[in-house]
């Protein structure tokens, strides 16, 4: 057990110092949020208020496209056609594979969105100091990747694979921006827990679900 | 399954086909003369009737297609892929029909074509996902792998899809304003009589026969697909 | 050390290997020979637990594949067609994540020295972005040793080599030998590792040697192989 988790933390902390060295992912992933938050105050234009309760849908919106930026880089580091034989050569689980490429993605979206949440702030008006904010982050970051790293390996052995992933992931990935958006909008709007505990709520099942299935199946995904 | 089972149509087969004919005949005969007129509605109610039996169709081939893609990772066997695919193409069609008829009857009902209705978006997130199901598969040459991967992903979709419509439910129940949010319960929408019942049933039993002939003649067009290939392998390619 | 019997391997409908059976013994050099597009690379694939086999039965380092695949991995080295080393880490990273995967211990020391083996000390660390494609391949190499595998499985090992690089892996390979690990070399260049190994074993069109027909073994090969197969008694 010990030395699974041990090379869960080998595998992240592998995709964390390679993208600390180049830097070029998360680059970017936040140079595209950051175009797509301007291009948004730009085209809507709207009054404040509306601004604010459009918020967290443009939030997830761009999080989710900058997040599938991310997914599909994943695996191109990892031999051709993200064939991961180096990992499937070593004496690990192959699950424990899923769940180090899974927090490594959940990193880079949580970076990604911690620096370009004062941007929306100041764009949208809300506001940040909202524990039930991050929460939702958090989780609905999770759920993301948590789905989409598992069809981001299958994907990379298709044929059209960085057009493939999104098609892919977009419609699994739904409860989990309708939900999140949803959380979010009441946090930011200032209605609290009351109306986002059954968001929260399709976040915890599908953030359970999600990755027991990942750890079921990522032994298919990888044989040959 | 045995070659020669293949090589001719199976009696069962015949007889199932004659009898979805004689049930779809009987079934607009129901739904067009057997059927009162909804009072409200008029005729575009009777639309209603295909409407609901395609979706209760399009529900159950699709579990069906995670139910094999679960059978075909523990005895990966060829032939529960075929039916999965079967299933998947029968139920993205169910699912167009049930999508359709339901925007002709929305109209007239609700005065839109298009709502945001929890099942409506429901429906057509999984004709997307059933297409993206369509795609993977295209880009996977390998079978085996193609098999493991569209079983993954139909099993998936079988989590992923009931959440969604969760998901929407929640969202819309707290937007009161919505145009035909209060018939979203469309079934309730008018009152049954007896008749009314008895098409519908009829209607659902006589889809149900029909889908599961369809799903035969696919499963058996898979096969031949499969061994067509097998022979061209064998007479051309190493 | 490596007993493989009647082993198929289908891509699809495609059969890729049908009915090898090879055997190695404890400590023993030997080469896999063919033409491109014999197996060669898929058989290896099997044994390093990368491919699962369709039918037959695969042995390696007292581990039966593919059931027992997690135990034989850690005994088993292998270096295929791409270096499966991390561009932006250096040298000295990668070795020390795949170290920790191996759950090595005193991995420090084992890298020292195989960095020093494969003469890449002076520039562990540099970004492997940077390296050449010989750079990549000895420390493709390294890596493949770095847990003092008992099971070689050396994929054309050679290609892509200058001369001088190519005799210093002849001499890392017979240094492995004499340490008592068993080599199965994969090539379709006869003349590298002719001088190597200590026999051959032919692979032609998914079928080993023994199992080929007499009419393929004559004609249908290069006549250079036939040679070494007899030269090789194999």
């Amino acid at each position: 057990m010990a030395s699974y988790f041990a090379a869960v933390w080998a595998i992240m902390r592998k995709d964390l110092a390679a993208e600390w060295r180049s830097r070029q992912m998360v680059t970017a992933m936040l140079v595209f949020v950051v175009l797509v938050i301007f291009i948004f105050a730009f085209t809507l234009d709207i009054d404040m208020l509306t601004r604010r309760q459009i918020a967290a849908g443009v939030l997830w919106t761009t999080f989710a496209f900058a997040g599938i930026l991310g997914l599909n880089r994943t695996l191109a580091t990892e031999g051709e056609r993200g064939s991961l034989d180096g990992l499937l050569l070593a004496p690990v689980e192959r699950s424990a594979i899923y769940f180090g490429k899974t927090l490594a993605n959940l990193f880079f979206m949580l970076v990604v969105e911690i620096f370009t949440l004062p941007l929306y702030a100041l764009f949208y008006n809300m506001s940040l100091a909202q524990p039930g904010l991050w929460l939702v982050l958090l989780l609905g970051s999770w759920c993301f990747c948590s789905v989409g790293t598992l069809l981001a390996a299958m994907a990379a052995q298709a044929r059209s694979r960085e057009l493939l992933l999104p098609v892919l992931l977009l419609p699994m990935a739904l409860p989990v921006l309708v939900a999140s958006v949803r959380a979010s909008s009441a946090f930011v709007n200032g209605l609290g827990m009351e109306y986002a505990s059954a968001s929260l709520n399709i976040l915890v099942v599908y953030g359970l679900i999600m990755p027991a299935l990942g750890f079921m199946f990522f032994d298919f995904i990888v044989e040959e | 399954m045995a070659s020669t089972s293949l090589d001719r149509k199976p009696r069962l087969l015949q007889a199932l086909d004659i009898l979805s004919a004689l049930l779809m005949l009987g079934t607009i005969y129901m739904v067009f003369f057997y059927a009162p007129m909804e009072r409200v509605m008029g005729q575009v109610q009777r639309v209603f009737y295909f409407h609901a039996s395609s979706g209760w169709v399009t529900m159950v081939v699709l579990i069906i297609a995670a139910l094999a893609g679960i059978i075909y990772l523990i005895r990966p066997h060829k032939k529960w892929d075929v039916l999965a695919v079967a299933c998947v193409e029968i139920g993205l069609v169910f699912a167009f029909i049930c999508v359709t008829t339901g925007s002709i009857w929305a109209r007239p009902a609700w005065n839109t074509w298009w709502t945001w209705d929890p099942r409506v978006v429901t429906f057509t997130i999984l004709i997307l996902v059933y297409m993206a199901y369509m795609l993977l598969r295209q880009g996977i040459e390998d079978p085996q792998r193609r098999a493991r991967f569209g079983a993954i992903y139909a099993i998936l979709a079988a989590f992923t899809v009931p959440l969604t419509f969760f998901s929407i439910r929640i969202w819309r129940t707290l937007h009161p304003v919505v145009i035909g949010s209060g018939s979203a319960t469309a079934e309730g929408g008018f009152d049954m009589t007896r008749p009314m019942v008895w098409t519908l049933l009829f209607t659902l039993l006589a889809l149900t026969v029909f889908t599961l002939t369809l799903l035969w003649h696919r499963v058996r067009l898979g096969w031949l697909a499969d061994k067509v290939e097998e022979l061209r392998m064998k007479a051309f390619g190493r | 050390m490596i007993t493989v019997s009647q082993l198929s391997k289908r891509y699809g409908y495609r059969l890729a290997l049908r009915g090898v059976s090879l055997r190695v013994r404890r400590g023993e050099m030997v080469a896999l020979l063919g033409p491109n597009g014999a197996g060669k690379s898929t058989l290896l694939r099997i044994l390093a637990g990368l491919a699962q086999p369709s039918a037959g039965r695969v042995e390696v380092a007292g581990c039966q594949l593919p059931k027992q695949a997690a135990a034989a991995r850690a005994q088993l080295g292998y270096l295929g067609h791409q270096p499966l080393v991390y561009e932006d880490l250096t040298a000295d990273q990668n070795l020390e994540f795949f170290a920790r995967l191996y759950r090595l211990p005193a991995a420090a020391a084992r890298i020292d020295e195989l960095l020093e083996l494969v003469g890449l000390h002076q520039r562990r660390s540099e970004r492997v972005r940077g390296y050449s494609r010989g750079m990549l391949q000895r420390l493709a190499l390294a890596r493949a040793l770095l847990h003092r595998p008992r099971v070689l499985l050396l994929d054309e090992p050679h290609s892509a080599l200058d001369l001088q690089t190519a005799d210093a892996l002849d001499d890392v390979l017979r240094a492995q030998a004499r340490a008592g690990a068993t080599i199965l070399i994969a090539s379709h260049d006869l003349d590298r590792v002719g001088g190597l190994a200590q026999r051959a074993v032919l692979l032609a069109d998914g079928r080993s040697a023994a199992a080929l027909p007499k009419a393929k073994l004559g004609r249908g090969l290069p006549g250079h192989y036939q040679q070494a197969l007899e030269r090789a008694g194999g």
